[in-house]
């Protein structure tokens, strides 16, 4: 599926709570518990991202071109707004990823807009993921 | 339902009329505010003050021949006036306008720095410190090659006063200490802190930006040297505070900032400052500030802040109940004396998860360390969610804070 696509969906399984913060919330929540774990391993201080009241690690790796995206966090909400953005951009390429504004995140009424949500590691997150996306760019275009 | 009994004197409903902003929906919620402890909500008396001043006062102080600037610089000096009987201060110029209580913790560190402190001098603070009163000293530490003794807290969250009995000696310079912990809610005993100081001619530093708003603060009676709050958490506007100091130190201290307003004669070759309290006041003033911080002032003393302290009380007690009787919640900060502030942590879940479904209810509280990570340390925890309760606040809005939790409790786990 394509970013579009999958952001698409998430906006549609959001409407279905209509104005019902408790289920949206328990919903996050819920994909937050199963979203793709960061592997033990990897769940140290160089890969924690800063700018979060709560701690966030975020791994990153190239399989077939397309980057994976693995995470964990120590508050379950946070979690499940870190599911969401990799639902949205985990297998895709490094080109897609540099280049997507995450619109679903306004669409849901669930988060507060990305400018303003600092306190939930939400800009500090898009901006790792996005950072990721150039090293592997980076990296690819130094072999071509 | 459970009736509340309320035996304060105050009619808290018709002081919640004074607060416009105390009517709001949040998230088409009530607003349940319990956010005081990082600012405190302004009732209309402060905001017309403000309105009125630029709408028919406004001009510059200390400057103006004509009328409006007489009238206004009156005003200003009246606004000191009121905070120096209100801290009751023995001097109008021991009371100096800042922008806030950082403002004059960094002025103190940086003036009174500058000539008493040098290489291997001691400066006294807490473990319980607001960053504004670590930063500032530990700066001045690196710049002088001096060193900061930190006075240990216990697991109640009180000072070890034996353990600040150690720490002074004849390389102590000065020790800033805080008045009511923000996080805890601790108050200290700053009025013995200050005479053990005293003792061996220590001047001490009192941060009272958590103090004013719940306690009568005499800085005569304490004998504190210099003792520091901000407006905006005493129910009036943001960007201005104050520092009181005594005379004596004012007047050997050199200016911090200078520029505007600071002056006696100025010529390339050498200036001559003004007389206190101008000497630490460089450009223009937050003159509104000034004018808002008087009004707040004066509505609490309204109130009267004896009142305050009783309702409060009452307050606190029944919010500790309440919260204690939630399972797996644990209060962090339990002194005997204590500020209407309690920090909490819930068992197996992020503060700031419960912070977030709060806030969904209309609930404002504050999560996080607090900008006290020290403390946050010594209790081997990332942070706490705080609840701040002023005299605005109701029984009600507790019941609402405890329903509140349990639902995040049970949405969280």
């Amino acid at each position: 599926m394509s970013i579009a696509e999958i952001e698409n969906e998430i906006v549609e399984e959001f409407e279905l709570f209509g104005d019902d913060w408790e289920g949206k919330y328990e919903h996050l929540i819920d994909l937050g518990k199963h979203m793709p774990l960061i592997d033990e391993q990897y769940k140290t201080d160089d890969r924690l991202i800063r700018g979060c009241q709560s701690k966030v690690w975020l791994h990153s790796e190239l399989k077939d071109e397309k980057i994976v995206f693995t995470a964990d966090s120590d508050a379950i909400i946070t979690k499940g707004i870190i599911a969401l953005l990799i639902r949205v951009i985990s297998g895709q390429t490094a080109e897609e990823i540099m280049h997507t504004q995450f619109v679903f995140i306004n669409k849901i009424g669930l988060i507060e807009h990305l400018s303003v949500s600092r306190s939930n590691g939400l800009v500090s997150m898009v901006k790792q993921m996005k950072l990721d996306a150039l090293a592997y760019k980076q990296m690819k275009s130094y072999k071509l | 339902m459970e009736t509340i009994t309320n035996n304060s004197t105050l009619n808290i409903q018709n002081i919640r009329q004074d607060f416009p902003i105390l009517s709001k929906n949040v998230n088409g919620k009530p607003l349940v505010y319990l956010d005081s402890g990082a600012t405190a909500q302004k009732p209309k008396q402060v905001i017309d003050a403000i309105s009125n001043y630029y709408q028919t006062q406004n001009a510059n102080i200390h400057r103006g021949v004509h009328q409006l600037s007489q009238e206004i610089t009156i005003a200003y000096e009246h606004a000191r006036a009121t905070v120096q009987n209100h801290l009751n201060a023995a001097l109008s110029q021991e009371i100096i306008f800042t922008s806030g209580t950082t403002e004059s913790i960094n002025l103190v560190a940086n003036s009174f720095g500058k000539i008493y402190i040098k290489s291997g001098d001691e400066i006294i603070i807490s473990e319980m410190e607001h960053h504004s009163n670590i930063l500032p000293w530990q700066m001045l530490c690196e710049e002088k090659g001096a060193v900061l003794k930190v006075i240990p807290i216990n697991e109640k969250g009180e000072l070890l006063i034996d353990e600040y009995k150690k720490l002074l000696c004849n390389k102590t310079k000065i020790v800033a200490v805080t008045h009511v912990s923000n996080t805890l809610g601790t108050i200290n005993p700053v009025k013995e802190i200050i005479a053990l100081a005293h003792e061996i001619n220590i001047p001490v530093l009192i941060d009272g930006a958590q103090a004013v708003p719940h306690i009568k603060v005499d800085v005569q009676d304490l004998d504190a040297d210099f003792y520091c709050f901000s407006g905006h958490k005493l129910f009036g506007p943001t960007g201005v505070g104050i520092l009181y100091g005594k005379e004596k130190w004012l007047n050997e201290m050199p200016p911090y900032k200078v520029g505007g307003g600071t002056i006696k004669t100025v010529t390339f070759k050498k200036t001559e400052y003004a007389a206190l309290p101008l000497k630490f006041e460089a450009g223009t003033p937050h003159i509104e500030g000034g004018i808002g911080l008087a009004a707040a002032i004066d509505y609490v003393n309204e109130i009267g802040l004896e009142n305050i302290s009783a309702y409060e009380c009452e307050l606190l007690d029944y919010a500790t109940l309440k919260l204690m009787a939630i399972e797996g919640l644990r209060i962090i900060g339990t002194a005997k004396e204590k500020a209407s502030v309690i920090s909490f942590i819930i068992e197996e879940i992020h503060p700031l998860d419960v912070g977030t479904i709060l806030d969904k209810q209309g609930i404002a509280i504050r999560t996080g360390h607090h900008c006290t990570q020290p403390l946050m340390k010594h209790y081997g925890i990332p942070g706490t969610i705080r609840v701040s309760l002023v005299f605005y606040n109701t029984k009600e809005e507790i019941d609402v804070l405890v329903n509140g939790i349990q639902k995040a409790i049970k949405m969280l786990k």
